[in-house]
């Protein structure tokens, strides 16, 4: 196992060489530049400017001074926001994205799991029916709405709730949390129940219930164990895709996480901050992906033969 | 079973939560919760632009005159009072002696000097050194042409007594003073933090930051919130009543109004344009709707082949009904634009007029050489993706295709995309928008002389060109404004641009704010604001 993991840690190396180099050369191919603005700037002005980020070198020059100051762990100045670096942005949202998508996967795990198990025990009832159905809306129903409607309902019409804010106001967590955890709720609900179902009719349950286990030890202890594993496969790209994608939930309720510079790096052309925030992104998702092969493989007897 | 758990946790948490709202607790603590739109680019003045900077700097800092709260002129800031020579091209400012720097510092005339002399350092990368061109000397100093600052316009004749001298007298010059370029900054912080050209200093952190404003810099959170707190060293500290300012970066406009709804904001950055009507026809009591010096437009290429006739493009102009846009489309007190500068600014009405008058426009695309047989080709509109832009250009494509029948297609970019395709001229019609940087018209007319960056229509006229230098070597501002209505007379006889509707700002504010009067360049200064429930 520690083989495995720090042969795909070695592999990642390149990988993330390669995005880097990809986005470098991708970004500056969009039109528009970072100082474009409505009031246009002087081409004096402009020329200042670009000497100031050592614009005015070559792309050859400019991506081997990058690529030098990255592997120094420098990852330049913001052009958007002059003062601030690239790593201290991202030192600053990066807490709070990962606080949100904390909590979101705790109420994904706990809503998707619970409901999902049950479905499974509960095979072609209500309380499969109930929470499949809802589930299928959960993933339906896109985050830019599932949002606003859980503001308007707790937040306005209540007033049980902030609408927005992060750490500002007591409970200004709650909605958030729900609203990006609710979607990945519903994909984990349908994978246990799947994954439950699948293991409930194999043979060493029926083993397990014959040598007269009460069924809640046949289900926590036995099935469970392998009834989990899409979860777990799936938890992975979850989480990397939560940390990345939660750039509508935090824009809906003013969050202050790594999202919004994401996002809002690209419609501002800051070259910087792009490259700084894809490359960080594309470290997490290779490491979440590689801790949760390496955790269905602990799970699964099978797949640790193999390798 | 477990779902039961979480809303009881959840039920708990909300049970514990205070009730509240930031709105009722700030009225107590004289708290102004402020929406401002976009996380500030920063707060150095003589780097930072746009609106949100604007709304924070002009509570850390103060230049030699402020605005006035009533919309009138500009009222003393940092300097007490000022005299303008017979030529009208020499001011004499007479600094506060009780005017300090947030650390106790006196401010001196040298300090806006040195200011001044920063945001003219080419190598600095300012945006707005051209706020400062009208100096003598100021343009041939920043771009390099001289290099001896004291041959620039603007010198300390003692530590209270700035003379400026201006190249050509400009009557607006002391309403310029009010635009955050011109604002000082403490030069042993900035020295402390970089040199004079260092556009990435760290003086502008909090615990850094030393400015003369009416507020200081408390706290900084990066998309979050910015606080600033009152400035017991302000010259007028007694007349400042909030204790502070939060300002929040709300850049979605939806998220904006349910803050506002739920009591965590006094004051909005705008309005979700969907919500306008329905506020007005509820008469919602927190809607204000407020004059805006700002024009809605569409900037037409006149290098175009078929574009570069003028009769086709007052064909354009005179096909679209502005009324019906601003009822039917914008529905938001929006006036309809019949000139480029917007009526009344700082008292000037130009006297042009754009007939709405299909027949007329039909006829002037014939006599351009367009007729049923040979047929005006499709022409394109071209605007940065924004569901608004959208529907004027749906209004507008229609209006020509009834009108004329001209087919055209419409283009939308990403709004760096369209930057940049309306700079190098690749495109044939594309919206603009323009808001005054001070009140006066020339800073719209101004804009359509040759070799200005944002002119972009490819239009030169030098007629137009030598009016304008005219009505800006004049002191007489009656001729003045006269001849820059004939000015603007030529621009509409040309149609360069074809102004559509005069903007207007549409936010909410709370009944609790006092002191936030309608001021047509939406400059509120916060020392005039205060919390108050009636």
């Amino acid at each position: 196992m520690l083989n495995i993991f720090i042969r795909r840690l070695l592999l990642a190396i390149p990988v993330l060489l390669a995005v880097a180099s990809l986005t470098f050369f991708l970004i500056k191919l969009a039109p528009g530049g970072p100082f474009d603005a409505d009031k246009a700037v002087s081409p004096q002005v402009l020329k200042n400017l670009n000497e100031a980020y050592n614009l005015d070198a070559s792309e050859w020059e400019q991506y081997v001074d990058y690529m030098s100051g990255i592997l120094r762990g420098d990852f330049g100045p913001s052009f958007r926001f002059p003062g601030r670096s690239v790593s201290e942005m991202i030192a600053t949202g990066l807490p709070v994205t990962f606080e949100l998508a904390f909590y979101a996967i705790l109420i994904a795990l706990l809503i998707g799991v619970s409901s999902g198990v049950l479905a499974a025990l509960k095979r072609n009832t209500y309380l499969d029916f109930i929470p499949m159905a809802i589930a299928m809306i959960g993933i339906c129903v896109p985050t830019f709405l599932m949002g606003p409607l859980l503001v308007l309902i707790f937040g306005i019409n209540l007033e049980v709730l902030p609408v927005s804010g992060w750490g500002q106001l007591p409970g200004d967590k709650i909605l958030p949390s729900i609203t990006l955890g609710f979607a990945y709720a519903a994909y984990i609900a349908r994978l246990s129940r799947g994954g439950m179902l699948e293991v409930l009719n194999q043979d060493f349950i029926r083993t397990a219930r014959a040598k007269g286990l009460t069924e809640r030890n046949v289900v926590i202890k036995h099935a469970m164990q392998g009834g989990l594993i899409p979860v777990v496969s799936f938890l992975g790209p979850a989480i990397a895709g939560l940390l990345a994608g939660s750039f509508v939930v935090e824009t809906i309720f003013q969050i202050p996480g790594l999202g919004r510079f994401y996002v809002e790096a690209a419609f501002n052309r800051d070259y910087t901050m792009i490259l700084g925030t894809t490359i960080f992104f594309s470290a997490m998702i290779v490491f979440f992906n590689l801790l949760s092969d390496l955790a269905a493989m602990w799970l699964n007897p099978r797949s640790r033969d193999i390798s | 079973m477990k779902h039961y758990s979480i809303f009881l946790i959840l039920f708990l948490i909300i049970g514990c939560s205070s009730n509240v709202s930031p709105v009722d607790d700030g009225l107590d603590k004289q708290i102004f919760h402020f929406g401002n739109g976009s996380e500030p680019q920063g707060i150095d003045p003589h780097i930072v632009t746009g609106v949100p900077e604007h709304h924070i700097l002009i509570s850390l800092c103060e230049g030699l005159t402020i605005p006035n709260a009533f919309d009138d002129d500009n009222l003393p800031g940092a300097a007490e009072s000022w005299s303008v020579s017979d030529d009208g091209k020499t001011y004499i400012f007479k600094l506060r002696k009780n005017g300090k720097w947030s650390n106790g510092d006196p401010v001196t005339a040298e300090d806006f000097v040195w200011s001044w002399q920063r945001i003219l350092t080419a190598s600095l990368g300012s945006q707005y050194p051209d706020m400062l061109y009208y100096l003598e000397g100021a343009q041939e100093y920043h771009t390099g042409l001289n290099d001896d600052f004291s041959s620039v316009g603007v010198k300390a004749l003692d530590n209270y007594t700035l003379e400026v001298k201006l190249k050509a007298p400009t009557p607006f010059f002391t309403g310029l003073l009010s635009h955050y370029s011109t604002w000082p900054v403490h030069k042993e912080t900035v020295l402390k933090h970089g040199s004079i050209d260092d556009r990435n200093g760290e003086w502008t952190r909090p615990g850094n930051f030393v400015c003369n404003g009416a507020f200081n810099l408390k706290s900084w959170e990066l998309n979050n919130k910015i606080v600033v707190e009152k400035n017991p060293m302000y010259w007028d500290a007694s007349t400042v009543k909030l204790n502070e300012i939060h300002y929040y970066p709300v850049s979605n406009v939806m998220t904006e109004d349910r803050m506002f709804r739920a009591g965590q904001l006094h004051v909005t950055s705008t309005l979700p344009s969907q919500k306008c009507p329905v506020y007005l026809e509820e008469n919602n009591p927190d809607l204000r709707i407020d004059p805006y010096m700002g024009t809605y437009f569409y900037r037409l290429n006149t290098t175009n082949p078929y574009l570069s006739d003028v009769k086709v493009r007052k064909a354009l102009a005179y096909s679209i009904d502005r009324k019906l846009l601003v009822e039917k489309v914008t529905k938001c007190g929006q006036i309809p634009a019949y000139s480029f500068t917007p009526p009344g600014s700082n008292g000037y009405e130009p006297t042009t007029s754009i007939p709405f008058d299909p027949d007329l426009a039909k006829q002037l695309l014939i006599e351009a050489g367009f007729n049923s047989e040979n047929k005006f080709p499709k022409l394109e509109i071209l605007f940065n993706t924004n569901e608004d832009h959208r529907k004027i250009a749906l209004a507008i494509q229609q209006m020509w295709q009834q009108n004329l029948g001209i087919e055209v297609e419409l283009v939308n970019q990403d709004w760096k995309v369209y930057l940049s395709r309306e700079m190098v001229g690749d495109f044939q019609v594309s919206r603009a928008g323009w808001i005054g940087d001070y009140e006066d018209p020339n800073t719209f007319l101004d804009l359509m002389r040759p070799n200005r960056g944002n002119n972009k229509t490819g239009w030169e006229d030098a007629s137009y060109d030598s009016l304008m230098a005219k009505a800006n070597s004049t002191n007489n501002q009656t001729e003045r404004y006269e001849l820059l209505d004939e000015a603007e007379k030529i621009l509409i006889e040309n149609m360069p641009i074809i102004p559509l509707y005069t903007y207007v700002r549409s936010y909410q504010l709370s009944p609790d704010v006092k002191g936030y009067n309608p001021h047509i360049l939406d400059h509120h200064h916060p020392k005039f604001i205060y919390l108050e429930r009636d």
